[in-house]
């Protein structure tokens, strides 16, 4: 069920922990499936309880405690803009609207073509930088105007061609 | 391009909120450009000479534990999570001479709306954390710490992983430090999405890989943390104070402040300003002076509230915050708290009520729901905001708001409670007139909600 490589991601972040609390790295072992598989599926839950001696609804507590954790699968590129009050002051909002004109969709939808997820987030700590939003919970995106929104959405799509057609 | 190479362009650089030259006096944000985090360039800037000094690797007779702390009470660096708490104090709480196993936790779940100081810290100078962490472990002797970091900051994580690589290579970290008879490990962990997990005891659940739902207090962490264990928690801009405290005294520290105030603060300037950012200056610092370093109101606008410590901290009408010195003492006697350092600027043309419905959205949403007045309560708040915000208000809505919130407040687990109620009962007190006058549109109108 855990792939060697997955297991010796696991087994570093146990190290970090007294050997009898293994269960402190139920958060990291949750990001790290859902960076290799897209969200959090109940096997891998079931999986990670295994690894680290822990009840199975123990996982699934966490799973649904914290905002970041996919419960379901996404799109490929899951993007979580910031709307909160400083943002709101900076346009923030605009960028979420102008994302789901983009995408044709509406916040907490995915793309017909599996491409996106767009979300609304809460404070992803870079107040000073808004527009801000997150991709694929690893990577903050600075100043978003429309414009640079447009050249992200374009330039993801056009990586995702290229990679289909194999350039 | 590959998708990586797509989203590298938008990453952000540092140099619009951290490498400016409009810091005044700076300690923890001098002398960085983006490029110079790693160990070597710290260690340029001086870094891990206080470890050295306390240590007695160098020249000199190294210092007590109680010289440490001593040294940290007499700067008067206060806690710059949010509680302003004196940390020489909270660490001379810890019981030393506790036989078992004792803990040291970096709170940088730093997602406090508003605040963005530690990010820039823990990216482009992260090794000024670790020192402070080893300074601190030494003082209250303890040999294990974690450094909990958001976990939407995911980057500035992996970033903080490389660094404490870079320090036990060096052996600053590890068995022995620097060849002394004290050792200390440190590690780092992640959040992922909880504001809550901000709060101390909810960041020590989550550590433990639980649900993040705060602790009732007493027992305090001191006596009772993580995994049971006597353990101290603070900022990352605390630890990060530290170094230069150790280097250069607590009298210079202090002198740089004002009293009860000591050293440089970061505020994080957000919303309505022409270059928002983080600013490092003493405390005590004239707003006004805070309000031209981030350059002015935006578009030559006029000043109309400033929210001065992150999203919980009461809002504070331009009359009011004008006449403000930006330290803890100067914003309480206003009536708000210096909080995180989180000062939300906002414009003549906004409307109070559309503000504080996206912050009570907020609280509702990132409520734990352990406690029922905060559970149900953030939610009504919101629903009455939203009502009248869409012109659906009624009359005796704003008294309903002040009881809620009365009945939130001081009544639950954790803060986030109280933080959820200060702002309305803020805004409704300095902006009622606004709120009153939405409320008289519904009224006004052919509503059928008042037939």
């Amino acid at each position: 069920m855990i792939s060697d490589t997955t297991r010796a991601r696991f087994d570093k972040e146990v190290a970090k922990y007294p050997a009898d609390q293994r269960q402190s790295a139920v958060m990291a072992c949750l990001s790290i499936v859902q960076q290799e598989q897209g969200y959090v599926s109940q096997e891998s839950e079931a999986a990670i309880a295994t690894y680290l001696g822990m009840p199975e609804i123990a996982v699934r507590e966490v799973t649904t405690f914290y905002n970041m954790y996919n419960q379901q699968p996404t799109g490929r590129y899951k993007l979580n803009v910031c709307t909160n009050l400083p943002c709101q002051l900076r346009d923030g909002q605009k960028a979420l609207h102008h994302l789901e004109h983009k995408l044709g969709i509406k916040m907490g939808e995915t793309t017909a073509d599996g491409l996106f997820t767009l979300q609304q987030s809460e404070c992803l700590g870079a107040c000073a930088d808004s527009p801000v939003m997150l991709v694929n919970d690893r990577t903050m995106c600075s100043f978003m105007s429309n414009e640079k929104l447009d050249q992200l959405v374009d330039g993801l799509r056009a990586a995702e061609s290229g990679a289909k057609e194999g350039v | 391009m590959n998708a990586n190479q797509v989203l590298s362009q938008f990453q952000a650089t540092g140099v619009q909120t951290c490498f400016h030259d409009r810091h005044i006096e700076p300690q923890i944000y001098a002398g960085l450009d983006g490029t110079n985090w790693r160990l070597k360039d710290y260690e340029a800037r001086g870094g891990y000479a206080a470890l050295r000094k306390i240590l007695a690797t160098g020249e000199g007779e190294g210092l007590t534990q109680d010289q440490v702390i001593a040294t940290v009470k007499e700067s008067g660096l206060r806690g710059r999570g949010g509680a302003g708490f004196p940390t020489g104090l909270k660490w001379s709480f810890m019981p030393r001479q506790f036989p078992g196993q004792k803990y040291l936790v970096c709170n940088s779940d730093e997602g406090e709306p508003g605040t963005c100081k530690d990010r820039d810290i823990l990216q482009f100078n992260p090794h000024i954390v670790i020192e402070g962490m080893i300074i601190a472990a030494y003082a209250m002797g303890i040999s294990v710490g974690y450094n909990y970091i958001h976990g939407e900051i995911f980057q500035t994580y992996d970033r903080f992983e490389e660094a404490l690589e870079e320090a036990r290579a060096a052996g600053y970290l590890g068995d022995k430090i620097l060849g002394s008879g004290f050792s200390f490990q440190l590690h780092a962990a992640h959040g992922f999405g909880a504001y809550i997990c901000g709060e101390e005891t909810a960041l020590l659940e989550s550590l433990e890989g639980k649900k993040g739902q705060p602790r009732f207090k007493p027992p305090f962490p001191a006596s009772f943390g993580l995994y049971g264990k006597p353990t101290t928690i603070n900022n990352t801009e605390t630890f990060a104070a530290v170094p230069w405290i150790i280097r250069n005294g607590g009298a210079a520290y202090l002198e740089i402040g004002k009293p009860n105030n000591g050293g440089t603060k970061i505020f994080s300037v957000s919303g309505d300003v022409e270059k928002p950012g983080n600013y490092e200056v003493p405390l005590g610092t004239p707003f006004a002076k805070l309000l031209e370093l981030a350059g002015g109101v935006r578009k030559g606008r006029q000043l109309k509230a400033v929210i001065p410590g992150g999203s919980s901290a009461p809002v504070l009408p331009a009359s009011i915050i004008m006449e403000c010195t930006m330290d803890y003492d100067s914003i309480a006697k206003a009536g708000s708290m210096l909080g995180s350092g989180a000062v939300i600027v906002m414009d003549d043309s906004r409307s109070m009520v559309e503000s504080l419905l996206r912050l009570s959205y907020f609280y509702s949403h990132e409520s734990c729901g352990q406690c029922t007045p905060c559970r149900e309560g953030t939610g009504w708040m919101w629903r009455v905001i939203d009502r009248i915000q869409h012109e659906q208000g009624r009359e005796g809505d704003l008294d309903l708001l002040n009881s809620v919130a009365d009945n939130i407040q001081g009544r639950t687990i954790c803060a986030l409670g109280d933080a959820a109620a200060m702002p309305v009962r803020a805004m409704i007190k300095h902006f009622r007139p606004e709120f009153e006058a939405l409320i008289q549109q519904n009224r006004n109108s052919a509503n059928p909600a008042h037939a």
